[in-house]
């Protein structure tokens, strides 16, 4: 069974009096434990998408499914209980907490995900934290504060945190635009590994080159329609 | 909850000055306010205990129309000894009461021999009018304080009238009255003692004993001009007051009318209204303070959500609940209440040691030399200390709620 699926979805937007389509009936579905890529100019609807995949938004029309839940049917306060025990997000600012330690910001969504209910006992959340620092190369810098530490070590720190509470899926919007090339690049091979690793489906908007070279398919979107079925590497 | 607290904490040290003027206000405001209520609430109580316990006593039963007409000190309004029975009746059965002094108030003229004035005398029953009025023996400035506060041809003159005629403590002086029927009766009497003169009415009487006070007024029977009561609980005297007001109620005349009515010391004193004008400031400074801690906590609140909008957006994101975002930004709203009201207490209570040890002097009316000595009560600070922290969270509450419903879409697009 694929892990997101969507059918004839649509998102139109309302701008004054004007409804502006975003998505316009797109078909698609993501297997688990693969490696995508969203592409396609600004405006094209990637964002939009990935805010609906993310469940930060509800289609107008169609379903999509991800893991077996339509997202439709989520109100504010599930729909944040979702996203904490199934989604990870990677930002292109990173948007680490500026307040909490690098530790502490890997460790928030395990306190969050502990607030509804699932059990993250202290012991065994330090211990994940930690599994997690390390697997990204930051287990040295957990009490530094992320204003102490460099863009490229920010986003490792971003990826951990994407990772931490062992999502299904983890959604990344422009995650190397920030970054130079050599840092981006070991970016990717980073969530490459913890695909390997944790068995996480790794979903990308882009614009980037490198990371439409890494990803095993890719979907290109223009003016809201895939201009492929999702190609294959 | 811990970490709500924690978060709040490091997000508030994130704006170090911000937050440090905000406090600075809410302290400026607290220590303003208690200040105000320690030394204004003081002297009130000061003032209060000195008209209540050294003259007025804290409530007093005369016949009706007596206190209307009480500056001609009208001796055809007296109780006469069945109603004074009544009243004392009324005032054995109320528990409320701890005692009661009867007294026989008259105008006459005072002669050392030399020279002649007024004076407003009272004649009272020493034992029972020190019960009721324990302060006044302690008003005595020269004569002896010890013993019974008079004895039958002795008179206590007030300090003005003492200085006015040139009379010592042991001098033979006259007093001349006019009876009801309209005759004049004179007495003379050994000068007992000098009072020192307060505010408020009664304060500038002289007092001699109640059977002198009869003879000299040429009274049958043991009238009464008024009976000044004394209270066991004074923070209850509005409930007490009404309760005998109401036991009197039913002593009438033949047509079935009241004929005794029951006024408390505010009623009588025009330091009431000095009193009712404390109390309107006090609520005054405490609405000032009420409105510095909103405004300032709000506006504080406002740009804390207004500048973090990417990072609720994140939060928001990555699974926080709406609730905890709300509890989040509450949590800053009810730390910076909490430091300001601990510190803001503690500057406050410093101050008014500060004061006592000073112990600065001051003068009021006729009284020199008062000693500012302000306290304050523990309710009062409670009180003071919880209104500021539920409005710093009031005041929170709407930025809070504002962070709490941002679309997280919108909030990770804000620049």
């Amino acid at each position: 069974m694929s892990l997101v699926t969507a059918t004839r979805l649509t998102k139109t937007y309302r701008v004054g009096d004007i409804d502006v389509p975003a998505i316009k009936g797109i078909d698609f579905a993501i297997e688990a434990s693969s490696f995508v890529a969203f592409v396609g100019p600004s405006g094209s609807g990637k964002s939009t998408l990935l805010n609906m995949l993310g469940c930060l938004d509800h289609p107008s029309g169609g379903t999509l499914k991800v893991l077996d839940t339509d997202i439709a049917t989520l109100d504010r306060r599930a729909a944040a209980r979702f996203r904490g025990e199934h989604i990870g997000f990677v930002f292109q600012d990173f948007n680490l907490i500026p307040v909490l330690t690098v530790f502490e910001n890997v460790e928030y969504p395990l306190r969050m995900v502990q607030l509804s209910g699932n059990k993250w006992p202290a012991a065994k959340r330090k211990e994940q934290v930690l599994r997690m620092l390390d697997a990204v190369g930051m287990a040295d810098q957990a009490d530094k504060r992320p204003d102490q530490i460099s863009g490229g070590q920010k986003q490792r720190v971003a990826v951990a945190r994407a990772l931490v509470s062992q999502p299904k899926l983890v959604l990344a919007d422009e995650p190397t635009a920030n970054l130079d090339h050599d840092t981006a690049y070991r970016i990717l091979e980073l969530m490459k590994k913890m695909r390997d690793e944790f068995g996480t489906t790794f979903i990308f908007s882009t614009h980037d080159p490198k990371i439409m070279g890494e990803a095993e398919t890719t979907f290109t979107l223009e003016d809201g329609r895939l201009q492929n079925g999702g190609s294959h590497v | 909850m811990f970490d709500v607290i924690s978060i709040a904490s490091r997000n508030l040290l994130r704006y170090r000055r911000r937050t440090m003027l905000t406090l600075l206000l809410i302290v400026i405001g607290m220590v303003a306010v208690l200040l105000f209520i320690a030394v204004a609430g003081s002297f009130r109580s000061m003032m209060v205990g000195q008209i209540t316990d050294s003259v007025l006593g804290h409530l007093q039963v005369h016949r009706k129309g007596y206190v209307a007409s009480i500056d001609n000190l009208p001796l055809n309004l007296n109780l006469k000894p069945p109603m004074v029975a009544k009243v004392e009746d009324a005032l054995k059965a109320n528990p409320a009461v701890e005692t009661w002094s009867p007294r026989v108030k008259f105008g006459g003229m005072f002669s050392n021999f030399a020279e002649t004035t007024s004076i407003r005398v009272n004649g009272i029953d020493p034992a029972r009018e020190a019960a009721t009025t324990p302060l006044l023996p302690g008003r005595m400035i020269e004569g002896e304080k010890a013993g019974a506060l008079i004895g039958r041809g002795q008179i206590v003159i007030p300090q003005l009238l003492a200085r006015g005629m040139k009379t010592k403590v042991g001098d033979t002086v006259v007093v001349v009255a006019t009876n009801r029927d309209g005759s004049v009766n004179g007495k003379t009497f050994v000068v007992r003692g000098i009072l020192e003169s307060v505010t408020g009415p009664g304060g500038r009487d002289g007092y001699v004993h109640i059977d002198d006070a009869r003879e000299l007024l040429r009274m049958n029977e043991a009238e009464v001009s008024e009976i000044a009561v004394r209270l066991k609980d004074f923070s209850r005297l509005d409930r007490s007051a009404g309760q005998i007001k109401a036991a009197l109620e039913g002593v009438s005349n033949k047509e079935g009318k009241p004929v005794l009515e029951t006024h408390t010391w505010a009623d009588l004193s025009p330091f009431a209204n000095l009193a009712k004008m404390i109390d309107l400031m006090t609520l005054f400074i405490k609405v000032v303070l009420v409105s510095i801690v909103l405004v300032s906590v709000m506006n504080v609140m406002i740009m804390a959500v207004f500048e973090r909008i990417r990072e609720i957006g994140t939060i928001a994101a990555i699974g926080t609940p709406p609730s905890r975002i709300l509890s989040l930004f509450l949590a800053e709203g009810l730390m910076l209440g909490l430091v300001g009201t601990v510190a803001g207490t503690l500057l406050s209570l410093v101050a008014i040691f500060g004061i006592n040890l000073w112990s600065p002097t001051f003068n009021f009316g006729m009284q020199q030399n008062l000693v500012m000595a302000p306290t304050i009560a523990g309710g009062d600070v409670l009180t003071i200390a919880a209104l500021v922290v539920v409005v710093a969270v009031v005041a929170s509450l709407q930025p809070a709620w504002k962070a709490s419903r941002m679309d997280p879409i919108s909030a990770l697009r804000h620049v």
